[in-house]
């Protein structure tokens, strides 16, 4: 039956996961809410990240390294998207963009399995976090730990550039009415694409912090793009702060159930995500606007 | 070409698919390639109502295709039931029943958040098959053992086994999938389906139950999606478990954009292109694994550059070929037709609605303390106002006013903060824009709401049909012909807002003064009693004006209108009240006559001058 650091360590595994999908979904909101597109593509871009930090760790033998490898290559490669496809499809409907980036996403699964075949690869944590940590009433693994922390850096720091920049006055103010945006004379079209980077960067750091936990592969980031969907829903289109509370609720969510049952995570997920479309349409901090 | 032919497109379908088995073979298709296919055609039939003519991008088919097969897999491999035909049914029935479930939470939400929850119903309903239900669906290993149909005909029985024997099942049961499709798409239901993915804000507007309807075209989808899904059992002789992945959902989407979406046949068409590219690329070309990059730039490629997809492409190379003749004849014709116009006795006015309660004589709309804050902003504030039957009332204001606010509260598209608006009698405070328009009170808007890819007779029958059929109907298999008095009430429409020749002419080929009278023409259609037009003169040129107005004039027969306008002589010239707004207020009432001399008046228009000039 269910012991209590058997419950703790869960709410310590949700914690993780759910500060992995805080990431992802801000990423992926902040992209939504400025540029008004869905990149379905954003599992790729976090599959794409453990990727490139696995190369990078092969190389350098450093995990640092191949954090900042990972993210600067798929911030680069998110730039590049940007760039070359998905800026012509902001005057076409959502439909379109949706399945031009549901193309690209497959694209890049298929790439990346051609390369490194569907075998799983391994990325191991660094050093300092190898091992467990007695936290005094049970052990957990100390890595898990790090990821947390790690992530809350990261959240802060994407904190800092969407509150405490110019830049990010220019992104919150593009998602409550971009059209205004644009006619205050400002470029909207570079700051595309620096968002569509940072926010495809926030998925592809995700994706390489997350690697020791798991192994890779390249359908990694499909499952984590349906649970980054089910965070947007519940928080609310657009909303940093509602990403990050919806990422934590998915998390423990999907760990408290897998506790009792694994096969009810996603229904209990889903019947989360009911709840919040019936109770509240436009998500927990979503603010009516954009659909 | 569909109206001059009636059933040219069913008898292609059946000539093709009789024609198959004889052809096929020798371009390399194996009998189970092409039933594959058909299942894929067949379950895309439903998909491409949904997304094509409806424009709900669904990514979760899968949970409904799976629902519909297993459900038809388990009663014939562990329930005992011996009729294929029957289980497949209700197989159907169950994944329309919960599709219909479903579409009551996605539905919900529009656009993208749509695709996202249908992305997550189909993620749930995989884990429910392999874990929960795992007893019911065998978990990962599926159901084997499903059997192939047989018919008892007394005299004989027919047994469909597999290969092109299993193919005349299957090719009737796609030829049976294709004529219920066509009779949707054809009928009223089918024509709001397009409106409402064109623009839903106006579709919902002239009075349909959007909601309703695309709750509609979801359960279709999804009692299509559960046939193909029992089929895919049928003809595999076993359920695989994967009929509920994700893949599913995104093959579908895939094969759909590839072949076209809209056209019912894009899904077929879509699929043949995907298989046979798979085993050609997988065999001949001995990619291996590559075969799936390939179709996914190719994908790409195609939403990029040709968004109708294949059958898309053709069509416009056949328009490029033939229509440009076409054209320049059809613009000759609408100058001489214009000419002609302008000669001939204007038509009858179009009669409005006929009042359901007839002994009601107080005034047709009395709106009280009627206020709206967004925020601190009070759009407008305790506004009384009151219309009598038949009149004609003109409003104007400096911008910013809060006309538009005001008649967008008046039409019930936005909730008033506090006050209360009763239409004939009835307090219609708090209804729906949808609900109003039934009623018989709605408006024109000020920026062009248009069915911006159908056509202009198109665009009328859309607002004809609410009036006719009221805001919700399920008659999916009526003829849009046999509608009663629909033909002569848009044939009516018109001719009174003067477009009768470009009647088959695409709105987005419109000049801007025609989509202006279009637009009245919408709100027209509706046979409203009362009808508030927002700006009608706006952007038109002189001439233009002066036709409009004459237009304006003949409607206003038998019918009240409000009318708020920047071109003050026009509309003094056409109303006999006019109220003024200022500041979300009524600064005052009055005839033209009175307005033109109000000293207030001047000073809302000219504002501060005086001012200016004392200092």
């Amino acid at each position: 039956m269910i012991s209590w650091p058997n419950l703790v360590s869960q709410l310590f595994n949700g914690l993780a996961l759910g500060a992995l999908l805080a990431l992802i979904s801000s990423g992926l909101t902040i992209i939504y809410g400025t540029l008004g597109v869905l990149n379905l593509a954003h599992g790729a871009m976090f599959m794409i990240g453990g990727y490139a930090g696995f190369v990078a760790y092969q190389y350098t033998e450093s995990f640092i390294l191949a954090v900042i490898a990972g993210s600067l290559f798929v911030m680069l490669l998110g730039v590049a998207m940007e760039r070359l496809i998905i800026r012509h499809f902001y005057h076409r409907p959502h439909e379109d963009q949706l399945l031009v980036t549901f193309g690209l996403g497959i694209c890049f699964v298929e790439i990346i399995r051609l390369i490194f075949s569907s075998q799983s690869q391994l990325v191991p944590p660094p050093a300092i976090f190898q091992g467990i940590t007695n936290l005094g009433f049970m052990f957990y693994p100390t890595y898990r730990l790090a990821v947390v922390g790690i992530v809350a850096i990261a959240l802060g720091a994407l904190f800092i550039i969407l509150y405490r920049t110019r830049l990010g006055m220019i992104v919150r103010a593009g998602i409550e009415d971009s059209v205004m945006v644009d006619s205050l004379g400002i470029n909207v079209y570079r700051v595309f694409m620096v968002v569509f980077g940072i926010g495809a960067m926030a998925a592809g750091f995700a994706g390489i912090v997350n690697a020791p936990v798991v192994s890779l592969t390249p359908g990694i980031g499909d499952d984590i793009l349906v649970q980054t969907f089910v965070v947007v829903v519940i928080g609310g289109v657009g909303s940093f702060p509602g990403a990050i509370l919806g990422g934590l609720i998915a998390g423990e969510i999907i760990s408290v159930t897998s506790m009792f049952n694994p096969g009810y995570a996603y229904v209990m997920l889903f019947a989360a995500m009911t709840l919040v479309l019936v109770v509240r349409p436009h998500g927990l901090l979503g603010v009516q606007g954009r659909e | 070409m569909l109206k001059q032919r009636p059933f040219l497109i069913e008898t292609l379908t059946a000539i093709g698919l009789i024609a198959a088995p004889f052809v096929l073979p020798h371009l390399g298709f194996a009998p189970n390639t092409v039933n594959r296919i058909l299942v894929w055609g067949l379950f895309g039939l439903g998909f491409d109502i949904l997304f094509g003519f409806t424009g709900l991008l669904s990514f979760g088919q899968s949970a409904f295709y799976g629902t519909g097969g297993f459900v038809a897999a388990y009663l014939l491999t562990r329930a005992g039931f011996g009729n294929v035909l029957g289980a497949l049914i209700i197989g159907m029935i169950a994944a329309a029943a919960t599709g219909y479930l479903i579409g009551l939470i996605a539905l919900r939400r529009t656009g993208i958040y749509f695709a996202m929850i249908t992305v997550a119903i189909a993620e749930v309903f995989f884990f429910v098959e392999f874990n929960p239900l795992s007893d019911f669906t065998g978990g990962e290993n599926g159901l084997p053992g499903v059997p192939t149909p047989s018919f008892n005909l007394g005299f004989t029985t027919i047994h469909f086994t597999n290969g092109w024997s299993l193919y005349q099942f299957i090719a009737l049961c796609y030829f049976i999938g294709v004529i219920i499709a066509l009779r949707i798409v054809r009928s009223p239901v089918g024509a709001i389906l397009s409106a409402i993915r064109d623009n839903p804000l106006r579709a919902s507007a002239v009075g349909h139950n959007i909601h309703g309807y695309k709750l509609t075209a979801f359960v279709i989808a999804a009692a299509y999606a559960g046939f193909a899904g029992g089929l895919l059992g049928v003809l595999q002789a076993f359920m695989p478990p994967d009929a509920f992945t994700f893949d599913t959902s995104g093959q579908l989407v895939m094969q759909t954009a590839i072949g076209g979406r809209g056209t019912l046949f894009g899904p077929l068409v879509g699929a043949t292109v995907w298989l046979f590219l798979q085993d050609f690329l997988q065999s001949a070309l001995g990619l291996g694994a590559a075969w799936k990059l390939v179709l996914g730039v190719v994908f790409v490629l195609l939403v990029c550059f040709l968004r109708g997809g294949i059958i898309g492409g053709i069509a416009d190379l056949y328009r490029l070929a033939s229509g440009r003749r076409r054209r320049t004849e059809a613009e000759a014709e609408q100058e001489a037709a214009d000419a002609e116009a302008r000669q001939q006795p204007p038509p009858a006015p179009m009669l409005a609605k006929e009042v359901e309660h007839p002994a009601y004589s107080g005034p047709i709309l009395k709106a009280t303390g009627l206020t709206k804050r967004y925020g601190g902003l009070v759009a407008n504030s305790d506004i009384d106002f009151s219309v009598n039957q038949g009149e004609l009332r003109g409003i104007i204001g400096p911008n910013g006013a809060g006309k538009s606010t005001f008649f967008k509260m008046l039409t019930c598209e936005v909730a008033p903060t506090s006050g209360q608006i009763v239409f004939e009698g009835r307090d219609i405070t708090g209804l729906k824009v949808t609900e109003v328009c039934q009623l018989g009170l709605t408006k024109s808007y000020q920026v062009n709401q248009l069915f911006t890819g159908l056509t202009v007779r198109q665009n009328l029958t859309i607002a004809a049909l609410a009036e006719l059929r009221g805001k919700f109907r399920l008659d999916l298999f009526r003829k849009l012909s046999s509608v009663n008095g629909l033909d002569e009430q848009v044939e009516h429409t018109l001719a009174l807002v003067n477009l009768t020749r470009r009647a088959d002419t695409p709105v987005s080929e419109l000049a801007y003064g025609e989509k202006r009278r279009l637009e009245i023409g919408l709100a027209l259609a509706t046979s409203p009693r009362l009808l508030l037009l927002d700006e009608p003169l706006a952007g038109m040129s002189p001439r233009e004006r002066v036709e409009t107005v004459k237009l304006l004039k003949s409607i206003a027969r038998g019918r009240t209108m409000i009318i708020i306008d920047h071109d003050m002589d026009s509309l003094f010239e056409l109303v006999e009240r006019v109220t003024v707004l200022q500041e979300g207020r009524v600064l005052v009432s009055g005839t033209p006559e009175e307005i033109k001399t109000n000293a207030a008046v001047q000073e809302a228009y000219l504002g501060g001058v005086h001012g200016e000039i004392a200092a």
